[in-house]
């Protein structure tokens, strides 16, 4: 018995065994895969794809072409510098016809206004206007006399640029930044630059409520890691209870407290603190207040869960070495929550960053964040170029801090954190 | 050799409750020489952890005072004590280096950067470990993280220095070493050492005293020798070393020595310890090493001469030992020389013999 397996294992070069073990693991692999597909498969199609999808609507920019398809197809050849050519002209006026007849003139008209405003009515006048195609060699003639701005070199330059398959200008008027006559980025209009602004109000806005929620988090969660089992649980019900109410619920009570009416204001009012009511709600200080009660839970449960890993043992080694209380606790407890403080101020953070309800019920028109730009261009104004580019440049941002977070978070890991 | 020099650490009439119903610690007075090592001996829940952190600072007594060179510091923080400690898991700071683990009770205490390097560097040489100043103690075994807690506690030469339960996590090889490690340095350095364990043959490797406590009491201080030889009760015999029990009622009592009636039948004389006087039962104690196996026949009547029979014998490398039915124990242990339980088969009937001094007549147990 024993010969034989000692020969077994002597003729088997290593490569039976490797690949024995493989189909050991395969079998393990393939239940594991089985196990989360369903998952998989869920995320992939109701999440996966439809960011994709957002993403590349960032940058299609195809509506132009179908419509004015020999347009584009004859400015190809335009150098960019004077006013295109007369065959270009003829095959705007054919492209018109035909669009009018189909009925697709807006949607050209739509995206081409985005770029060069008045646009939309430059287009929708020529269609009205242009009772049929032009003779030979007069098309250039024809359309001035219909509009002025097709004398103007900008205007073929819109539709050169709107010409596609893909284009930047939504990722580029994201960032406040456009292309001129020229081709080259330059900052743009200041009535059109806004969303510089409105980006740094979200970080901004983030920021602070991330700050209230750990000034206000850490103490619940030392609390809650060195209160004895009985008390912490009571404790930890009380941190989760908003969890179990809704979202709108929760900061729809924040309007009923805050308003200029409002509990808050009755009361200190009541007690003669206050002649007239606080501005309380809708301006950055309800925001902050109503986003701050909303996460605090996100910042607490992280620094609960690194908070129990650290033994008092910790502590008392450090009191009894001569460190007084403030010492200890600065340079020996404070160090070892870093990985729940780092992990809690980003989930806190991303969170905030992407709040939307919130924000809109209780802000003030300064005070809205940049998904409610979002929204706003996804469902009023159906420009979903700019709604996709704004919410790729949000997401950039996102994976960038949470590509830094794991950067820190895994130095931590090879520097310390172990428990002994 | 008694209290010529005050004592570095006195408790003074010490006791202690958590709960308010019963006390951890029942009046407590306790002295500590100043360069002596000693160990605080019980069991678990005896009250001696309780001791320790008392005069750590982490509990507070709920009556009495702790005095620590003549100054009562039952209300002083841990940190200004002056007091170092080892813990049974090291606590050694994770996020810090080696040398900042040692360095740690100097940078609180504001000592120059220059010494407290050089006071590193020697107590990482006193552990042998100068090549592992930069590694965190999670990349060090459990024996070397123990010297690391060592010198950490040693580093800032307090007067005293605790110790509890600091080799339990070890294993059996690594444990002895450095009890003779401790042993060493204890008397190398001159330092005053508290040290609390379980562990009884550990308290008598190392100590120079040991107070055995139990149920918050203190049942008896003394040299290691003299515990083991002279237990002033039955839970000090019986906790410290192997020990056998026979019960009985003391019939005479003649100075030292007793007459005791055993239950199991027969009378043996013994050292008169723990009795209160004739009529009293009473719980006697022989060590194994003690006794002495007679083959049955053989003639001689000693004073303690009680039939036995052989149940089982153990062999253990350096000695064996005999199990025995005496007296209705049926588990009384006699050390043979090795290879002297060849001669014993599990029936055989025989004597067992010791002498009087040898054996203690102590409260019933």
């Amino acid at each position: 018995m024993t010969d034989a397996l000692l020969t077994g294992a002597d003729a088997s070069t290593e490569v039976p065994l490797k690949r024995r073990l493989r189909r050991a693991e395969r079998t393990r692999q393939v239940k594991a895969l089985a196990l989360v597909a369903p998952l998989l498969l869920f995320l992939l199609f109701t999440f996966a794809g439809p960011i994709a999808g957002m993403l590349w609507r960032a940058v299609d920019d195809r509506e132009v072409r179908q419509v004015l398809p020999q347009t584009i197809a004859a400015l190809a050849s335009w150098d960019g510098k004077d006013l295109p050519d007369e065959q270009v002209y003829a095959a705007l006026a054919g492209d018109i016809l035909a669009a009018r007849t189909a009925g697709t003139i807006a949607i050209a008209a739509k995206r081409l206004n985005y770029a060069l405003n008045g646009f939309r009515t430059i287009l929708t006048s020529t269609a009205r206007n242009l009772k049929a195609a032009p003779e030979p060699g007069t098309a250039r003639e024809t359309l001035g006399k219909i509009n002025p701005a097709w004398r103007e070199r900008a205007t073929w330059t819109t539709i050169k640029d709107a010409s596609g398959p893909v284009t930047g200008f939504n990722l580029l008027s994201a960032l406040d930044l456009t292309r001129n006559a020229d081709g080259a980025i330059v900052a743009a209009a200041p009535d059109q630059a806004i969303y510089r602004d409105i980006f740094a109000r979200t970080f901004l806005i983030s920021l602070a409520v991330t700050a209230f929620c750990l000034i206000l988090g850490f103490p619940v969660a030392y609390l809650l890691a060195t209160l004895p089992p009985g008390r912490s649980n009571l404790l930890m019900i009380f941190v989760l209870l908003p969890f179990w109410t809704s979202l709108l619920v929760r900061t729809c009570a924040w309007i009923v407290l805050l308003q200029s009416k409002g509990v808050v204001n009755d009361s200190l009012h009541w007690l003669g603190i206050i002649d007239a009511p606080l501005r309380l709600i809708y301006n950055r200080f309800g925001v902050c207040v109503a986003m701050t009660h909303v996460l605090l839970p996100f910042m607490i449960l992280p620094l609960y869960s690194s908070m129990k890993a650290i033994s008092p043992a910790y502590m008392r080694a450090a009191a009894s070495l001569g460190a007084p209380p403030l010492t200890a606790f600065l340079r020996i407890y404070l160090p070892q929550t870093l990985p729940g403080i780092g992990a809690g101020c980003l989930l806190v953070f991303i969170l905030a960053l992407g709040y939307y309800i919130t924000p809109a019920l209780v802000g003030g028109a300064a005070d809205q964040m940049i998904s409610y730009f979002i929204a706003l261009y996804t469902t009023e104004t159906a420009n979903w170029g700019l709604a996709s580019a704004l919410g790729a440049v949000l997401l950039l941002a996102t994976i960038l801090l949470a590509l830094v977070y794991g950067k820190l978070v895994q130095g931590q890991q090879v520097t310390g954190g172990m428990k002994n | 050799m008694v209290t010529s020099a005050p004592a570095l650490v006195r408790f003074s009439g010490i006791q202690k409750t958590y709960d308010g119903e019963h006390l951890v610690v029942k009046n407590l007075d306790l002295d500590i020489r100043k360069g002596e090592f000693i160990t605080l001996l019980g069991p678990s829940g005896s009250g001696k952890t309780t001791t320790l952190m008392m005069l750590a600072g982490f509990e507070v007594p709920t009556q009495g005072e702790i005095y620590l060179a003549e100054r009562p510091i039952k209300n002083l923080p841990p940190h200004k004590r002056d007091i170092g400690m080892v813990f049974q898991n090291y606590a050694l700071f994770p996020h810090l280096t080696i040398a900042e683990n040692i360095a740690f009770p100097l940078s609180v205490r504001n000592t120059n950067k220059a010494e407290a390097q050089e006071r590193v560097k020697a107590a990482l040489r006193m552990i042998k470990m100068e090549s592992l100043a930069q590694r965190r103690p999670g990349q060090l075994s459990g024996g070397q993280q123990q010297r690391v807690a060592l010198a950490r506690a040693l580093v800032f030469n307090p007067q005293l220095v605790l110790m509890d339960e600091p080799l339990g996590a070890l294993d059996k090889r690594l444990r002895e070493q450095m009890q003779l490690e401790i042993k060493q340095l204890h008397e190398t350095m001159g330092i005053t050492i508290v040290y609390v364990t379980h562990d009884q043959s550990e308290a008598l490797t190392m100590s120079d005293r040991i107070a055995v406590f139990n149920d918050g009491i203190v049942q008896q201080i003394d040299r290691p020798d003299a515990l083991y030889e002279h237990p002033v009760n039955s839970f000090v015999a019986h906790f410290i070393g192997e020990n056998n029990v026979l019960a009985g009622t003391v019939e005479t009592v003649d100075k030292e020595y007793c007459g005791v009636a055993l239950a199991g039948g027969g009378t043996v004389t013994a050292r008169a310890v723990n009795v209160s006087g004739a009529g009293a039962s009473t719980s006697l104690s022989v060590r194994p090493e003690r006794i002495v196996i007679v083959p049955d026949g053989t003639s001689g009547e000693g004073p303690n001469r009680l039939p036995a029979r052989v149940q089982n014998t153990i062999y253990l490398g350096d000695h064996a030992l005999a199990v025995l039915d005496v007296c209705g124990n049926a588990e009384f242990m006699v050390k043979l020389q090795p290879g002297a339980h060849r001669g014993l088969t599990p029936g055989e009937e025989l004597f067992v013999t010791f002498r009087p001094e040898d054996c203690l007549a102590l409260d019933p147990a």
